[in-house]
C-alpha cells in the first residue's frame, strides 16, 4: 500500500482511495443511466407512444419504402429525425422539449389540428435538413458511393447534376416518408396560395424564409 | 322440300354447335382462375424498368408512362406527377411537358392553370408492367401522324 501511495495524486490521497474508486463506479452508473434513458427516448416505440405520432405520421410512413421493402432494412423515426453524433443529438433533444410542451398544450392532438399545422411542421423539418445538409439521410445514403449505373435512368441523370449544383437530398426528396402538406402546383384552384415547394433553387429558398 | 329444309337447319345447328365447342378454349383474365377471396397473381407483376419515351400506337393516344410510379401518390394536397411534368418543372427535370390540351376546360376555353379535370394523370396515362398480353393483338391504327 505504501508503494502505491507514491503514484497517487494529491486529491486521491485527500479523499481516500476507496472513495475515489466509489466515485469512479458511480460515474459509470450515472453516465450509463443517463445514456440509457436518452436512448429509450430515441426509439420508434417511444415516439409512437404519443397518439399524435401514431395516428398521423407513423401510419403514413407504413406505406413507404423506409418502413417496408425487399430486404427488410428499416429506417425508424430517430434514424431520420435525430442526429447520430452526440453534440447535435443533445441539441436536438433540447429542442424536443418544445415538442413536449405542445404535447401538453394539445396543439396537434386531433388529425384535423395536425393537418392544419402540417405545412408548418413539414417546413420546420425541411429547413432543419437543408441546414445540416441532409445529414440523417447521408448516414445511410452517401453519394460518394452511389453507383449511377445501378440507378434508374432518371436518377442517374439527375443526381450528378444536383450534387454539382450543391443541392442536398431534401431539396428534391420531400414527402417520401410522410404525406405532404397542401402544395401550390398551379393545378386548379384547390391549393392556390398554399406552400410553394422549392427544389433547392437559391431565389426561392430566400423567399421561403419570410 | 320441307325435309331438305329441316336437314339444312339441323346441320347448321350441329355445325354451329361444333363451332361453339371449338371456341371454348378458355381465355382467362389477367387475374387468372382464382376466386375473389384468394390472392390473385396480379400482385406479382413487376413494373418495367425505366425506358425512353414509348412511341404512340395511334393518334392522340395518351402517352404511356415509361418509368415506375411506385410511391407516386396523387392526393388532394400534392400531385407527384406534376412535380416533374409541370410547365414550371419540366425543363429542369427533363420530363415530357404536359400537353396544351390539358389547359382547356370542356368548352375549350383556355385556362391559366391545368384543368382540374386532368388532375388524375393515371386515368389516361398508364405505367407498364411485365404482364404479357393474353391474346395476340394485331391492331393497326387507321392512320399515323403525317400519313
Amino acid at each position: 500500500m505504501m508503494s502505491l501511495n507514491k503514484y497517487m495524486p494529491a486529491w486521491v490521497k485527500r479523499i481516500g482511495l476507496t472513495t475515489a474508486l466509489l466515485l469512479f463506479v458511480a460515474g459509470i452508473v450515472f453516465w450509463g443511466g443517463f445514456n440509457w434513458a436518452l436512448e429509450a427516448t430515441n426509439t420508434e416505440k417511444f415516439c409512437i407512444s404519443c397518439h399524435e405520432m401514431e395516428e398521423n405520421v407513423f401510419r403514413e410512413y407504413q406505406n413507404t419504402i423506409h418502413y417496408t421493402n425487399r430486404t427488410g432494412v428499416r429506417a425508424t423515426c430517430p434514424d431520420c429525425h435525430v442526429p447520430k453524433e452526440w453534440g447535435p443529438k443533445m441539441i436536438r433533444k433540447i429542442y424536443a422539449s418544445n415538442e413536449v410542451l405542445h404535447k401538453i398544450l394539445g396543439t396537434i392532438d386531433t388529425p384535423e389540428k395536425f393537418n392544419a399545422k402540417r405545412g408548418q411542421l413539414a417546413q420546420n423539418e425541411w429547413n432543419r435538413m437543408k441546414k445540416n445538409d441532409s445529414k440523417e439521410c447521408r448516414n445511410c445514403h452517401n453519394y460518394d458511393y452511389m453507383d449511377y449505373t445501378e440507378q434508374g435512368k432518371r436518377a442517374a441523370k439527375q443526381h450528378p447534376v444536383a450534387f454539382a449544383e450543391g443541392k442536398t437530398c431534401i431539396d428534391c426528396h420531400k414527402g417520401i416518408a410522410h404525406q405532404l402538406p397542401a402544395i401550390d402546383q398551379h393545378i386548379g384552384v384547390q391549393n392556390e396560395g398554399a406552400v410553394i415547394m422549392n427544389h433547392g433553387e437559391k431565389a426561392a429558398a430566400e423567399g421561403e424564409k419570410k | 322440300m320441307r325435309f331438305i329444309t329441316a336437314l339444312a337447319l339441323a346441320s347448321a345447328v350441329l355445325l354451329s354447335g361444333a363451332g361453339v365447342a371449338g371456341a371454348q378454349e378458355k381465355v382467362l383474365s389477367e387475374r387468372g382462375d382464382v376466386s375473389i377471396d384468394q390472392l390473385s397473381k396480379v400482385d406479382m407483376f413487376r413494373p418495367e424498368k425505366d425506358s425512353d419515351v414509348i412511341p404512340r400506337d395511334f393518334q392522340k393516344q395518351p402517352p404511356l408512362i415509361p418509368h415506375t410510379v411506385k410511391g407516386y401518390n396523387i392526393t388532394q394536397n400534392f400531385n407527384k406527377c406534376m412535380d416533374c411534368h409541370s410547365k414550371e418543372r419540366a425543363e429542369e427535370t427533363g420530363a415530357t411537358l404536359v400537353a396544351k390540351s390539358h389547359y382547356l376546360d370542356r368548352e375549350d376555353k383556355k385556362l391559366k392553370n391545368i384543368s382540374p379535370r386532368r388532375y388524375f394523370c393515371m386515368q389516361c396515362h398508364v405505367p407498364q408492367f411485365d404482364a404479357k398480353p393474353l391474346v395476340e393483338n394485331n391492331y393497326k391504327p387507321a392512320a399515323k401522324k403525317g400519313e
